[in-house]
């Protein structure tokens, strides 16, 4: 028996196993996870903060949409990060918070979700991707207590059921699960956001309006939050956005984007208001 | 204490590969086919739910005949290991070579140290960016691994379908082509067995005893990044679309 727990190739495991990567890497390999490690004493030295993301639902579906700074400090860190990714085929995720230990949650995440889909042969309900997200933010507690904090925003649609409403659900870092109605956003421009999505959501939208919305939040949010990065019309860099519908996540393209960056600019400039 | 008597290694190991051949050689055969958009994997198997056939990692599948609980066993400890290591590398180092290379020590230590050797014989495939690079593992239950090319059979009376499918197979064919191949050669050890079966097997695009709903039919597609923007090559057809697919020329 012994030969087979010194490959790592666990023949005979077979009874009992979990579908879950978290808890089988969790068992076996732990240095792996993102949160694997105790901190040593100390204070942390500054590390890169991604910022704000917003998500809202429209008519048939969820859009999410997230600026591409991440700031150090009063550093601008990185201009060009992604702080908003597929988590699979029906679901997406937005992150907040310490970048490093962030993209490696969602990396975990996605890997999460379809090693399910793999030894299953199903997917995961969007109940169950969320609590498993839930479970991942929690197992960062202890690295959120030294200040390396992760908050995700999860948006996705059941495809189980009869109807297909996008879905948003958001957390705190002890891995609360909180389900939101039309439209949250998190991070440190979210409370600029949220006051813009609030002013402009409505029921009803369609996904080119949902986009719209989405982008002049984002832009709000850039005003008056000084770790948001607006869209940047010299890089030509625009939000990164995706759209879930029945047909599956899908990222909106650069052209899109461009059109309605465009659009916002021009009708604020010639208006020339405060906001 | 009961005495024991001896028993050369030979003998204990002929007599364990005479067990393990009979326990595969019970069952229906599966077949493996590259084509010129993928390769397709083909199971005889009525159950719609309990799957030889099945998704290890992006452009990896695995299949399998013999007991169902030995086999979705090594089928788990592949995905396992291939999103460990797709998730502490890269999604572009998990390799069949790889993973059929760690099947092979499994299935040798079982088959020397544990009470009874595996009753399995695995195929693991990958496809490549063209048909040349496609890769094709043979896995049997000792241990032993072969690199095939372009096609492979096995289960019962494996070495049938391997003949008929050596007849036919040609590189740069279509799916519905490659099925075709794949249904005549999964026929050929029932064509055998009936009266005057020799013959009749001759004319093997008459026999379509095989309906498509007893088929398992997945497929690993070339193209996945193109054409559907996802990193997963793995696809099941049901089987309406098989049955498209057989009849479409």
């Amino acid at each position: 028996m012994d030969a087979h727990n010194r490959t790592e190739f666990p023949a005979l495991e077979g009874g009992g196993s979990s579908s879950s990567f978290l808890d089988h890497v969790t068992r076996s390999n732990p240095g792996l996870l993102p949160f694997g490690r105790a901190l040593p004493a100390g204070t942390m030295p500054a590390t890169p903060h991604g910022t704000t993301i917003v998500a809202l639902s429209f008519e048939g579906g969820v859009l999410m949409a997230g600026d591409r700074r991440a700031t150090m400090g009063s550093m601008i860190a990185n201009r060009h990060l992604e702080k908003v990714f597929p988590a699979d085929a029906y679901s997406v995720l937005g992150i907040a918070g310490t970048a490093g230990i962030a993209i490696d949650m969602v990396r975990l995440f996605q890997v999460e979700l379809e090693h399910y889909e793999k030894i299953e042969g199903t997917l995961l309900s969007l109940e169950g991707k969320a609590n498993r997200l839930g479970a991942m933010v929690r197992a960062n507690l202890p690295m959120a207590m030294q200040g390396l904090s992760v908050v995700p925003l999860f948006a996705g649609i059941e495809t189980a059921g009869p109807v297909t409403t996008g879905r948003l659900f958001s957390y705190d870092v002890t891995g609360g699960r909180y389900e939101e109605l039309e439209h949250h956003s998190v991070g440190s421009g979210s409370v600029f956001a949220r006051g813009a999505l609030k002013k402009l959501w409505r029921p009803g939208l369609t996904a080119e309006q949902a986009l719209e919305v989405a982008v002049e939040a984002l832009y709000d949010a850039s005003d008056d939050d000084s770790a948001t990065g607006g869209p940047d019309l010299v890089r030509r860099l625009w939000p990164v956005v995706y759209v879930v519908t029945h047909d599956g996540a899908a990222r909106v393209g650069d052209d899109a984007l461009a059109g309605v960056v465009e659009t916002i600019v021009t009708r604020r400039s010639v208006e020339r208001r405060e906001a | 204490m009961a005495q024991q008597f001896y028993v050369s290694p030979e003998q204990v190991m002929k007599d364990r590969a005479d067990f393990a051949r009979k326990g595969i050689a019970r069952g229906k055969s599966v077949v493996v086919v590259s084509f010129l958009g993928g390769i397709a994997l083909v199971a005889e198997n009525p159950s719609p739910t309990l799957h030889k056939i099945g998704e290890i990692y992006d452009r990896i599948a695995f299949a399998a005949v013999g007991k169902y609980n030995e086999f979705e066993s090594l089928r788990q400890a592949g995905v396992r290991y291939a999103d460990v290591r797709g998730y502490s590398y890269d999604r572009a180092d998990v390799t069949a070579r790889g993973l059929a290379s760690v099947y092979a020590q499994s299935l040798g230590t079982v088959f020397t140290a544990e009470q009874k050797p595996f009753e399995v014989e695995l195929a693991v495939a990958e496809v490549g960016e063209r048909q040349g690079e496609d890769h094709i593992f043979r896995l049997n239950f000792d241990g032993s691994i072969a690199d095939e090319s372009g096609f492979l059979a096995m289960g019962g009376k494996a070495d049938l379908v391997q003949a008929a499918l050596e007849k036919r197979w040609r590189a740069g064919a279509s799916l519905g082509q490659a099925l075709r191949w794949a249904v005549a050669a999964l026929e050929s050890p029932r064509l055998d067995a009936a009266p005057g079966g020799a013959a009749r097997s001759e004319v093997p695009d008459q026999a379509a005893a095989l309906a498509a709903a007893t088929l398992e039919v997945a497929v690993l597609d070339r193209n996945v990044s193109r054409v559907r923007g996802s990193h997963r090559a793995f696809r099941r057809l049901n089987a309406a679309t098989v049955a498209t697919q057989l009849a479409a020329d």
